[in-house]
């Protein structure tokens, strides 16, 4: 069965896997442009996006303004440029914050097992008990509102996830024989966890927190919407929506376009999530 | 040849996977008389599971392919029923005892029920016949009949695989397909499913063809043996025609790597090297490279099938034991 | 001149929410440098637990180990290492005693590296060595385990426990996942690893005529306990405790003309957590009569030969 082996990098595998799934290369795609363009508005926003034009609201589409203008005057088309840095860093920053926590905290609770297992569970179940939006509305409030504050809000608040995740996953890489191989020969317990478990118990994490960003960006858009979020005059997809909807009989574009740009992240992220679940799963491999 | 049951023709079966083919079963033939329990030996990935699957139609397709060959069950070949068909097939005419009696059941359903279900599906009558049925074949199998309503937990690992051959026969099948049925089992507890086995043909007289590694099985229950090596059967005989006077290197090669409870020797005589890569048979005999009398035909064509005494056939251009 | 190994009265009971499950229940034996024991039993019987018991992978309840005379009963951090470079395992199963993300050097050199006393190059030129040792081509340095078949798997398992020069080795069923060709391929390794380097083999197995072959003592085991130990051939030739007959008598033979008679054992296993103190195989013995209530224990019937059966005698008189 075995032939000379070829030099390939587990990333080339995955990737390898992922290209078969033509939904996930086009999702990633979106997901590339969208970060393209958060990091180039600057460069590609024909305004900035505070320039106000009170003379024009509420202009409909034409060559000057693209996707035309708000209440007073600005351009909403530069003002989405702007507003996705603003939809993914909320996503990526808060859905680290939570990965990073609920990995090492599933971690410990998942390999050492016991009461720290009990104790650490139990409070995941108190702290879940309570809705992570009226979680992060508090804390947004308790805070203050602005973009950092909301991004912690729903870091913390996406945790317990994450940890359950990494601990369900850590059981049932500590029960394989070559973490008691590993044992036998002296390996100390960070070197097992580090070296042995991990590696192998983190697939289903990628997976979520593929699609964790997508879901954050939302949060992120929600908090932004009833103004615990991103402050004016600092564009924001949700924010964009909140603002345009006194006005969503007469001008129901404005809330339209950033609706769409919030959906269409999300879902690229979720599809590419998606798309990673399969690439990951070695049943699928032969 | 009215006396076949199962009659496998020219056997072709391909897993197609992204970057190769795998040559899982080459061109088989087989005949299943009535009443006949035939071992189908091999090592893992000689395409054993592969034709047990096929026969009933259950293979994965794709990854799975099949690239030829008829199976004629009864005079009717069945790659040509349509699904429903095969449906009526399944359980009824043939039936199929897995490896590991633990998945075979449902954790959730009392064991006389999932026996009860079995018979009900393929007999048009009345639930409580079907029950008082599940108890006879408990009874059969050696379990007393009050454990009727009793979970699959409840049940040691022996007595689960009772229970699963129970099920298989509960519709008087007629040919029965024992994938490795006791190779999960301790040795004693496999002592008693054979025994069960033994007695379960006598007054059945279903047909059976028992897939497996262990040649000590084989001796137990088999009237004829096919050893298969790299998904072609390299022999065929009865089982005093294997035992006696096996005649394939391969075959020799499996009754040496054993160790032997009367022997002294002080080592093991294995057979060198590996199976060779199923995406990548030699185009000779599959069994060549680690052939201890591989000579130079061996590897230009593949062998034809010799009948080297009546009912014994090997596939070899130079057959015989040891020398 | 002390042995190699010497276990007295090994213990290990588990806590379940039915009560303590007897896994392992006053285990003792001694195995000389260069010797092999083997351990028989069914699933359950204890056999594994005993092995990891004697390498401190798991806690022992009660009873005492020593190393060359020495107690290693409880080590502090330092004796635990020297101790686990002395004595290492093989695992029964190729598919998951290796870490999937690790090539087959970087298996290989884990103990060494953890192990700190050899250079980087030292070590990859020890690699090099271990894997011409166990018969893995140097071109499968930078393959993964799933790309292999279970014969080379197990070597590289072997390779890794054989790293650190250790006396003694558990080997936990380490060819009943393997194919036959294979498994004898790698027992005639492990014969001859013994004879270069003396090592003690523990081998824990189910298969009776694997154990036969490789072992010099064989003890059976049933439900946590020593029923009968002694000399392999002698075991096979005269085997005295109603268990091992029937144990014996299961074992399917490749031979269609002598057939024995089947001891078929009738019963239930009896349930291992608060075991009654009398003979455990006592539900499944058709022998069984009130003295087996007794608690038993082992009588050397012959030089060597130990048997725990209050009726043996009685048995085999016939």
């Amino acid at each position: 069965m075995v032939r000379r082996r070829k030099k390939k990098s587990k990333l080339a595998d995955v990737w390898k896997q992922l290209k078969k799934n033509k939904i996930a290369v086009i999702a990633l795609f979106v997901i590339v442009v969208v970060v393209l363009v958060a990091v180039l508005s600057p460069l590609l926003a024909p305004y900035p996006y505070d320039q106000q034009d009170v003379l024009h609201p509420f202009a409909p589409s034409s060559g000057e303004h693209l996707l035309g203008t708000d209440r007073l005057g600005r351009d909403v088309l530069s003002r989405l440029i702007y507003g996705s840095s603003q939809s993914l860093q909320v996503g990526t920053i808060s859905t680290g914050i939570a990965a990073v926590a609920g990995i090492i905290v599933g971690a410990i609770a998942g390999y050492y097992g016991g009461w720290k297992d009990n104790l650490i569970m139990r409070l995941l179940d108190i702290y879940q008990s309570i809705p992570m939006f009226l979680l992060c509305v508090t804390l947004a409030a308790v805070l203050g509102p602005s973009l950092r504050n909301a991004v912690i809000a729903i870091g913390i608040g996406s945790v317990p996830g994450f940890a359950r995740l990494m601990r369900a996953s850590i059981l049932s890489v500590r029960e394989m024989e070559y973490i008691e191989a590993a044992k036998s020969i002296n390996a100390g317990n960070g070197r097992i966890i580090l070296k042995h478990i991990i590696p192998n118990a983190i697939s289903p994490l990628i997976v979520a927190i593929t699609m964790g960003i997508g879901s954050s960006a939302l949060a992120g858009a929600g908090l932004s919407f009833i103004g615990l979020g991103v402050q004016p005059p600092i564009p924001e997809w949700g924010a964009m929506i909140s603002d345009a909807r006194n006005f969503m009989r007469d001008h129901g574009t404005l809330a339209l376009y950033p609706g769409i740009c919030v959906m269409i992240t999300v879902l690229a992220f979720n599809l590419l999530g998606d798309g990673l679940r399969d690439a990951l799963d070695p049943r699928l491999k032969n | 040849m009215a006396d076949n049951l199962l009659e496998i023709r020219d056997l072709v079966v391909e897993y197609h996977t992204d970057d190769a083919i795998i040559h899982a079963v080459n061109g088989v033939n087989l005949n299943v008389k009535k009443g006949e329990t035939i071992g189908l030996v091999g090592e893992t990935g000689a395409g054993k599971t592969t034709i047990a699957r096929s026969i009933l139609r259950i293979l994965q397709t794709p990854p799975a392919k099949f690239c030829g060959g008829n199976i004629i069950l009864n005079g009717e070949d069945i790659m040509n029923k349509s699904e429903k068909e095969m449906r009526r097939i399944r359980g009824n005419k043939i039936s199929m005892i897995f490896q590991d009696p633990m998945t075979a059941l449902n954790p959730i359903e009392k064991v006389g029920f999932q026996i009860a279900e079995a018979i009900g599906l393929h007999n048009k009558i009345t639930k409580s016949e079907a029950e008082r049925r599940a108890c006879d074949m408990l009874e059969m199998v050696g379990i007393p009949m009050e454990r009727f309503g009793e979970y699959p937990h409840q049940f040691s690992g022996g007595m689960k695989q009772r229970v699963v051959i129970a099920m298989a026969l509960a519709c008087n099948p007629e040919l029965l397909l024992a994938d490795e049925p006791t190779t999960a089992l301790d040795v004693t507890i496999q002592a008693q499913v054979l025994e069960m086995m033994q007695s379960l043909k006598e007054n059945l007289g279903t047909s059976v063809i028992l897939i497996t590694h262990d040649l000590g099985v084989v001796a137990d229950i088999c009237d004829s043996v096919a050893v298969i090596y790299a998904g072609s059967i390299v022999e065929y005989g009865t089982a005093e025609h294997i035992f006696d006077n096996p005649s394939h290197p391969y075959t020799v090669g499996l009754f040496n790597s054993l160790p032997k409870l009367n022997s002294t020797e002080p080592r093991l005589k294995p057979i060198k090297g590996l199976m060779p890569d199923p995406t990548n048979l030699p185009k000779g005999c599959a069994f060549c490279e680690r052939c201890p009398k591989a000579a130079d035909g061996c590897a230009a064509g593949a062998p034809a099938v010799l009948e080297i005494e009546p009912g014994h056939f090997v596939k070899c251009l130079n057959p015989g034991g040891d020398d | 001149m002390s042995a190699l190994l010497e276990v007295r009265n090994l213990k290990k009971y588990f806590k379940t929410g039915g009560g303590a499950l007897h896994a392992v229940d006053d285990i003792s034996f001694t195995l000389d440098e260069g010797k092999t024991l083997g351990v028989v039993g069914e699933s359950g019987c204890g056999k594994t637990t005993l092995g990891r018991a004697i390498l401190h992978l798991l806690d022992i309840t009660s009873g005492q180990v020593f190393y060359e005379g020495r107690d290693i009963t409880n080590p502090n951090k330092s004796e635990l290492k020297a101790i686990r470079e002395k004595m290492q395992i093989i695992f029964q199963d190729p598919f998951s005693s290796l870490n999937p993300r690790m090539s087959v050097s970087e298996a290989i050199m884990e103990p060494l590296l953890l192990q700190g006393k050899l250079s980087k190059a030292d070590i990859m030129s020890e690699v090099r060595v271990l894997m011409d040792t166990v018969g893995i081509a140097e071109r499968f340095e930078n393959s993964y385990p799933h790309e292999l078949d279970g014969g080379r798997r197990q070597r590289i398992g072997i390779a890794r426990a054989l790293s650190l020069k250790p006396k003694f080795i558990v080997c936990d069923e380490p060819v009943s996942a393997l194919d036959v060709s294979i498994q004898a391929q790698i027992i005639n390794l492990m014969l001859d690893l013994q004879a270069e380097r003396g090592l003690a083999y523990m081998f824990v197995t189910h298969d009776l005529s694997v154990v036969k072959y490789i072992s010099d003592d064989i003890m059976v085991m049933y439900l946590g306990q020593s029923v009968e130990k002694a000399p392999s051939d002698e075991l096979f030739s005269n085997p005295l405790h109603p268990y091992t007959k029937a144990l014996l008598s299961a074992i399917p033979v490749p031979d269609i003309h002598n057939k024995t008679k089947r001891i078929i054992m009738q019963g239930e296993i009896t349930s291992p957590i608060n075991p009654k103190p009398g003979c455990r195989f006592m539900a499944r013995c058709q022998h069984a009569s009130e003295e087996c209530a007794n608690p038993q224990t082992l009588f050397e019937s012959s030089p060597n030969h130990f048997v725990a059966c209050c009726k043996y005698k009685e048995i085999n008189k016939e």
